[in-house]
C-alpha cells in the first residue's frame, strides 16, 4: 500500500508581504502515494502555501524539500519542470484552444516549428485515457463542462510529468456527480504514487478522499495528521477556529408572516417549465439542484437580471413588473449574485463604496450630490453591524478576505427596504466561522420579517439553514420538502436526472 | 496606520502634480524665457484644449470606455458653427447648431457602445472618421473665417490677467472634478469601470449613465471647438488632428486607468499640465517638431512603466 517515503516537505517556510505575515516557519512533510488535505480558513495561508509551491511566490525564509533534494523556484515554470503543479479555482486553460492544445501548451509535439497535429492528439489522448477517455482531444475547451475542463487541467499536469499535484478547492463549482468523478481520478493519481495537495473548506470531502490532513491557522502551522484514522470532524474544525464551534447552522424555529413573495407560472432563459413558489415573511427558503438545474436563472428573472418572459411575480402583495436591477431592488428585493469576484464587488472601490452603491442614490441631495454623512455613518453603521473585519471604510476590498468580501455584499441591501433576499452560493468560499456569522444574519433578517430565499450546491448548508427545501432538476421544481422531511437522500433522489430522461446535462 | 495609509493616499494622488511642480521649477530655472508672464499664458491657453476635452474624458476612461472621436467632433462642431454664423448672421444659432452637432455625435457613440453593446474602441474609431468627413463636407473642405458680432469674445475676452479659455477650463476641471467624486454619477461612473456586471446588480443604471458620459462628452467636445473657432476667428475642418491622442495620453499620465474603475481629476490636471509644460519647452528650446513626437511618446512610455512599477513594488 502506499510508500511512507516523505516526497514533499516544507520546512520552516514563512512569507511576508510588508507588515503582514501570511506564512510563519510552517513545516510538514506530504508523503508520496497519497492524498493530503491542506485546511483552514480563510486567510490562513493555504494560497499563500500553494503559490510558494508553485513558484509564484519565493519564501522569505525556508525552503521546500523535493524528493530529498532543497529546492527553490524563482518563477511558476521551474516548478513545473520540477513535476509541480497547482490547479487553482480558476483553470488556467485557454479557451478557444482545442483540448489537445491545452494540455501541451508551451511544449507542444514540432517539428522545425511546425506543430506535428497527428502527434499532439496522439500523446493528447494517451494522456486523457488516463483522466477522461470520453474528451475528445480536437474539442475546443469553451465547449466543455466545468468537470471536463478540471481534467484538461489534471491531463495538463501529467503532460508535464507532475508528481506532486495541488487542488485548490476543485470542488465548489461542481455537480456531485463530477465531484465523485474527480475523486476517482485523484484516488487513480495517489496510486500511481502521485503526492496530492488538496485544499478545502468541505470536512465532508477530506474524510471521504483524504489519507493525511495538515491545518493551518494565521499563517501558522497548527496539526498534521498522518492519518485520519480516529481524528474526528470536531478535532479540526477545533484546530482551524482555534476555538470551540458547536453547531455551524445554529437554526432554530423562527414566528412566520404574511407570504411576501409570491412568484406563479414564472418563465425565462434557462427555465423549461413555468415555476410556481411562495415566500413568507420570516421564512428561509433553499433551493437545491445540481449545476445547470436553473437556479441561478430562477433567481436572476426574479431579479430582473434576465428577462422575465411569463409569470407574475408580487412581492409584499404588490404586482411587481422588473425590467431592470433597479426595478426589483425599488420593490425591496436584493440579490447576492454566485461569483462574488464577478458580479459582486467593485474589486478597485473601498469599503464605503461597496457598502452605499445601492442605497446612497435615495439619500442623496438634489442632482444627485452625495450626502458625506450620511455615506460615513451607513459605511460605519454596516460594517458594525455585521462585524466586517476592515482596517478603515476606506480600504479596498479586494484586500478583505472571502468572507468579509460577502458581508459587504451582504451590507449593501441593508441600508433600503429590504422584503426578499435572494442568495445564490452566499457562503462560497467563505470559512467556518465566517459562516456562522453569516447565517446567523440571515436569521435576524428572517426574524425582522425578510423572506428569504437561498440557493446552495452545499447540501448541507440547505438542510442546514432552510425551513423549507425547494430542489429543481433540469430548469424546474422537481420536489418540495418540509425541513423535517428534508434529508439528504431525499434531496438528491429529486435533484438527480432520471434515468429516462437520458444522462448529461 | 490609519494617517499612515491617508498620508500615502495623499503622496499617491499628488504625486504627479509635484512631478508637475518639479518640472515646472526645472523648466523655469534652465529654459530661457519659460517663466516669462506671456510664455506661461500662452502655455496655458494651450494647455486649455486638451484640458477641456480631458475632464470627460476622464469620466469615458474611468467608466472602462474609450472616445477616439473627440478630435473630430472639436473640428466638426468648429465648422459647423462657423457655416451657421456665416448663413444666417447669429451668434447664437451658430453656437446652438454646433453644440447640437457635438451632443448629437455623443449620443450617438453612447447609444451604439451601451446599448448596441459595440467594443468602444471600434464605435469611435469609426465616429471619428464619420465625423470628420462631415467637417470636410460641411464647407467643401475649405476653412469658414467667422465675422459674427461678439463671437471673438469667446476666445479672447481677459479677466483677471488671464484669457477667458484659460479661466473656462479651470472651472470645467472643478466642476467635473466635483461630479465624479461626490455625486452619484461620478460613483456610479467608477463602479461600472470597476464592474460592469456587478453595477447592473447593484441597480446601477448601467446603460443610461454611459449613454449620459457619451453626450457629455459630445458637448464638452463641441464647446472646445467653438472656442477654438473663437481663437481662431475660423471653423477649420482639419483641426484638431490627434486630439483624441494628446487627451488620452494626458490622462494616462497621470494615472487615469485605462481598463477603468480608477481615475480622479487631479491626476488629469496632472497630466495635462505635464503634457503641456514638456511641449512649451521644446518649442523654447527649439527641439525640431519630428523630435518633439518622439520625447511625448517616450515621457507616456516612461510614465506607465514607472506607474507598473510603483503599484508592483
Amino acid at each position: 500500500m502506499p510508500p511512507t517515503e516523505l516526497h514533499l516537505r516544507f520546512q520552516g517556510v514563512s512569507k511576508a508581504f510588508g507588515a503582514v505575515r501570511a506564512l510563519e516557519d510552517v513545516t510538514f512533510g506530504v508523503r508520496a502515494g497519497s492524498v493530503h488535505a491542506l485546511l483552514g480558513e480563510n486567510g490562513a495561508g493555504k494560497s499563500t502555501l500553494l503559490k510558494v509551491l508553485s513558484g509564484a511566490h519565493v519564501p522569505s525564509h525556508g525552503a521546500l524539500v523535493l524528493g530529498g533534494a532543497q529546492r527553490s523556484f524563482a518563477s511558476p515554470a521551474e516548478a513545473f519542470a520540477a513535476g509541480i503543479a497547482v490547479i487553482y479555482q480558476e483553470l488556467q486553460l485557454v479557451p478557444e484552444m482545442t483540448v489537445a492544445e491545452n494540455v501541451f501548451l508551451g511544449h507542444m509535439p514540432a517539428r522545425f516549428g511546425l506543430i506535428d497535429r497527428a502527434e499532439l492528439h496522439r500523446q493528447a489522448r494517451t494522456l486523457l485515457e488516463r483522466v477522461a477517455p470520453e474528451i475528445e482531444p480536437a474539442r475546443r475547451v469553451a465547449s466543455l463542462s466545468l468537470g471536463e475542463r478540471q481534467m484538461v487541467e489534471i491531463a495538463k499536469a501529467l503532460s508535464r510529468g507532475a508528481r506532486v499535484i495541488a487542488f485548490d478547492e476543485p470542488t465548489s463549482s461542481l455537480s456531485a456527480r463530477e465531484t465523485d468523478r474527480l475523486f476517482t481520478v485523484i484516488r487513480a493519481l495517489r496510486d500511481d504514487g502521485c503526492c496530492v495537495l488538496y485544499v478545502t473548506h468541505r470536512l465532508d470531502e477530506v474524510f471521504a478522499l483524504c489519507d493525511a490532513a495538515t491545518v493551518l491557522r494565521d499563517g501558522r502551522h497548527v496539526k498534521s495528521h498522518a492519518s485520519l484514522a480516529g481524528v474526528s470532524r470536531d478535532e479540526i474544525v477545533r484546530a482551524m477556529v482555534g476555538r470551540e464551534l458547536t453547531d455551524v447552522y445554529a437554526w432554530s424555529a423562527r414566528p412566520r408572516g404574511a407570504l411576501v413573495l409570491e412568484v406563479e407560472g414564472l418563465a425565462g432563459p434557462g427555465l423549461a417549465a413555468p415555476i410556481t413558489l411562495a415566500v413568507a415573511r420570516g421564512e428561509i427558503v433553499g433551493v437545491f439542484g445540481l449545476v445547470g438545474a436553473g437556479r441561478t436563472e430562477l433567481l436572476r428573472v426574479l431579479f430582473g437580471a434576465a428577462r422575465r418572459t411569463a409569470g407574475r411575480v408580487r412581492v409584499a402583495g404588490r404586482e411587481l413588473d422588473v425590467r431592470s436591477p433597479r426595478d426589483a431592488i425599488a420593490a425591496g428585493v436584493a440579490l447576492c449574485p454566485e461569483d462574488r469576484r464577478k458580479e459582486g464587488i467593485f474589486p478597485l472601490l473601498s469599503v464605503l463604496e461597496n457598502l452605499n452603491v445601492s442605497a446612497r442614490h435615495v439619500h442623496a441631495r438634489s442632482c444627485g450630490v452625495l450626502d458625506g454623512r450620511w455615506e460615513r455613518e451607513n459605511a460605519r453603521a454596516q460594517t458594525e453591524r455585521l462585524a466586517i473585519k476592515a482596517a478603515s471604510p476606506a480600504q479596498p476590498i479586494a484586500t478583505l478576505s472571502g468572507g468579509n468580501q460577502q458581508k459587504v455584499v451582504f451590507g449593501r441591501w441593508l441600508a433600503g427596504t429590504l422584503e426578499v433576499l435572494l442568495l445564490d452560493e452566499p457562503t462560497r468560499g467563505v470559512d467556518v466561522g465566517a459562516r456562522s456569522e453569516i447565517y446567523a444574519i440571515l436569521y435576524e433578517l428572517a426574524r425582522r420579517g425578510v423572506g428569504v430565499l437561498l440557493v446552495s450546491s452545499d447540501l448541507p448548508e440547505v438542510l442546514g439553514v432552510s425551513d423549507r427545501v425547494l430542489v429543481m432538476r433540469r430548469g424546474a421544481l422537481s420536489g418540495e420538502l418540509a425541513r423535517a422531511e428534508a434529508t439528504q437522500e431525499r434531496v438528491l433522489e429529486l435533484a438527480l436526472p432520471r434515468a429516462a430522461e437520458g444522462a448529461g446535462r | 496606520m490609519r494617517t499612515r495609509a491617508a498620508r500615502m493616499e495623499l503622496l499617491q494622488r499628488a504625486g504627479m502634480l509635484l512631478v508637475f511642480a518639479l518640472l515646472a521649477l526645472a523648466c523655469s530655472l534652465f529654459v530661457p524665457s519659460f517663466a516669462s508672464s506671456d510664455n506661461l499664458e500662452a502655455l496655458l491657453l494651450s494647455v486649455s484644449t486638451v484640458g477641456f476635452v480631458a475632464c470627460t474624458m476622464l469620466f469615458c476612461l474611468a467608466s472602462g470606455n474609450f472616445d477616439l472621436s473627440v478630435g473630430s467632433i472639436v473640428a466638426c462642431a468648429g465648422v459647423v458653427g462657423a457655416v451657421v454664423m456665416r448663413d444666417t448672421g447669429s451668434t447664437a444659432l451658430g453656437v446652438l447648431a454646433a453644440l447640437a452637432v457635438g451632443l448629437t455625435a455623443g449620443l450617438v457613440n453612447g447609444w451604439v457602445v451601451a446599448f448596441a453593446r459595440i467594443n468602444p474602441l471600434i464605435t469611435t474609431l469609426a465616429t471619428m472618421q464619420i465625423v470628420r468627413g462631415a467637417a470636410y463636407i460641411a464647407n467643401d473642405g475649405k476653412s469658414v473665417a467667422i465675422g459674427a458680432p461678439g463671437f471673438d469674445a469667446l476666445g479672447s475676452e481677459r479677466l483677471l490677467g488671464f484669457p477667458l479659455p484659460v479661466w473656462m477650463c479651470a472651472f470645467a476641471m472643478v466642476a467635473f472634478g466635483f461630479v465624479l467624486a461626490r455625486t452619484t454619477f461620478g460613483r456610479s461612473t467608477l463602479a461600472i469601470g470597476g464592474n460592469l456586471e456587478a453595477a447592473r446588480l447593484a441597480g446601477i443604471r448601467v446603460e443610461r449613465i454611459q449613454l449620459a458620459i457619451f453626450g457629455l462628452q459630445g458637448l464638452v467636445c463641441a464647446f472646445t471647438g467653438l472656442v477654438l473657432a473663437s481663437r481662431m476667428t475660423s471653423g477649420q475642418p482639419m483641426s484638431s488632428q490627434g486630439l483624441e491622442l494628446e487627451v488620452i495620453s494626458a490622462c494616462v499620465l497621470g494615472g487615469v486607468s485605462l481598463s477603468g474603475g480608477v481615475g480622479s481629476m487631479l491626476a488629469v490636471v496632472a497630466g495635462v499640465l505635464i503634457l503641456g509644460t514638456v511641449q512649451n519647452a521644446m518649442s523654447l528650446l527649439n527641439v525640431d517638431s519630428f523630435w518633439q513626437y518622439v520625447a511625448r511618446g517616450s515621457i507616456l512610455l516612461a510614465a506607465v512603466l514607472f506607474d507598473r512599477w510603483r503599484t508592483r513594488a
